[in-house]
């Protein structure tokens, strides 16, 4: 049975000193960024799920995004890397349950996609299309949202191939899942 | 989903190596695609559905091989068993035929899976329940692009048509093993940790039957119906299948990268 959804927020360490140091590991693991996405940090995507002290060892949580993302151990070694490089023994644990969603993205994450030519997710995940619905995708260049799609699959697993009409620039569009 | 009826390890292993097992099988035939799709948008299409597939497969592996507690890694699963230890239906070690074939071989899958891992994302093991909770999304839109390509041969040219057509009756006698049910996973729907495969058949034909009105097909009852998948026996197709699957594992036994 699914815990209900959490958001790293929700997450953020207690206060004192071991909350200080749990603090610090979190800066330094969140600051890690998506390494197929760069201009997003794993915070912003919401897969840094949680960073406690347990032992005195930073432990990381991360949430894979796509089942196949070939990015996933990419983002575990360096997660672990950073905070090796912030001076805590570390360990990194993957979290499956409960499944990742692009409703997790933070409102800066999604400006930032939006800024780096990226269309950010619809808002929410829970309204599963029906088949051949179309969404409605604005284009991240200039606006417009007299956009179409091109291939539900894109140049990785987590972005559709879209292009705009009014300022003919094709563009990612970052899938809802 | 869940209950108080405990499932033992051994059949809890079974169930999910078989599912372990449709989708990396599918995955790799999916993967056969790369480089030779007609238009470049398929050529990332394919791999990427393949990667869910594959990506899935890893994830129940890797929970199989924690529940058996054998020592066994995904790997060994993958690379290290003969034919007659797969599990597999037999619908998904088809080879690729033409794009049609292809497409209807991904729809039907996807439209058995779906509504499976609907099921399955409430399943009383946290991590199956995990797993299906990102699967049903990924197979979401497996079945929008596999029915888009349905509806678009289907109602296509002369020669798509005939070739859909052609693809439907190859087809017909694998669909039925899918939703097969046995010991297996009756114990496994007893435990609440999957849904037992004949209560999917409804759905399966809620999903397909609007996509084959729109490409104005109509599906053929096959004379019989191929079984066996399930009991480790195959088709011709799969030792071909898992000799390329294998081939780098077995020629450098223990090679990593």
């Amino acid at each position: 049975m699914h815990r209900p959804s959490s958001t790293c927020r929700d997450l953020l360490p207690a206060s004192g000193e071991k909350g200080e140091r749990q603090h610090r590991a979190w800066a330094a693991a969140a600051a890690v960024p998506d390494p197929e996405v760069p201009c997003v940090t794993v915070a912003d995507l919401g897969i840094l799920r949680s960073v406690e002290i347990i032992d005195g060892i930073a432990v990381a949580r991360v949430t894979p995004t796509y089942s196949g993302c070939p990015a996933v151990l990419a983002i575990e070694l360096a997660v672990e890397a950073a905070l090796r490089d912030a001076g805590f023994e570390a360990r990194v644990e993957r979290v499956v349950s409960p499944a990742w969603t692009t409703d997790w993205i933070t409102p800066e994450g999604r400006d930032k996609l939006r800024d780096y030519g990226i269309a950010p997710p619809e808002k929410t995940s829970s309204s599963i299309r029906s088949l051949f619905g179309e969404i409605e995708v604005a284009c991240p260049r200039c606006g417009s949202s007299d956009t179409e799609r091109l291939s539900e699959f894109g140049s990785t697993a987590c972005k559709a191939h879209w292009r705009c009409l009014a300022c003919r620039e094709p563009f990612d569009y970052f899938k809802c899942i | 989903m869940a209950t108080d009826v405990a499932i033992d390890r051994e059949t809890l292993v079974t169930l999910l190596v078989r599912l372990a097992d449709d989708h990396l099988v599918l995955g790799h035939r999916l993967s056969e695609w790369c480089g030779h799709a007609p238009m470049l948008e398929e050529d990332l299409a394919m791999p990427n559905m393949a990667l869910d597939l594959i990506g899935q497969a890893r994830a129940l592996y890797a929970h199989a091989a924690e529940v058996e507690g054998r020592g066994r890694s995904e790997d060994d699963f993958a690379y290290l068993r003969r034919e007659r230890e797969y599990l597999n239906c037999l619908l998904v070690e088809r080879p690729n035929g033409d794009f049609a074939q292809t497409m209807l071989r991904q729809l039907y899958f996807a439209a058995f899976m779906e509504p499976f891992w609907k099921a399955a994302s409430g399943s009383s093991d946290a991590t199956l329940a995990g797993i299906a909770a990102k699967a049903v999304k990924e197979v979401a839109y497996h079945i929008r692009h596999a029915g888009e390509w349905v509806v678009r041969l289907g109602d296509g040219t002369e020669e798509s048509r005939r070739r859909m057509e052609a693809a439907i009756e190859d087809l017909a006698p694998y669909i039925d093993e899918m939703f097969d049910d046995d010991a297996v996973t009756a114990a496994a729907a007893r435990a609440g940790v999957a849904p037992q495969p004949s209560s999917l058949r409804s759905a399966f034909d809620r999903i397909v039957g609007p996509i084959f009105a729109e490409a104005g097909l109509t599906f053929t009852t096959p004379p019989y119906s191929q079984r066996g998948g399930r009991k480790g026996m195959h088709g011709e197709a799969m030792g071909f299948l898992l000799a390329d699957l294998q081939h780098m594992q077995r020629t450098y036994p223990g090679a990593t990268w």
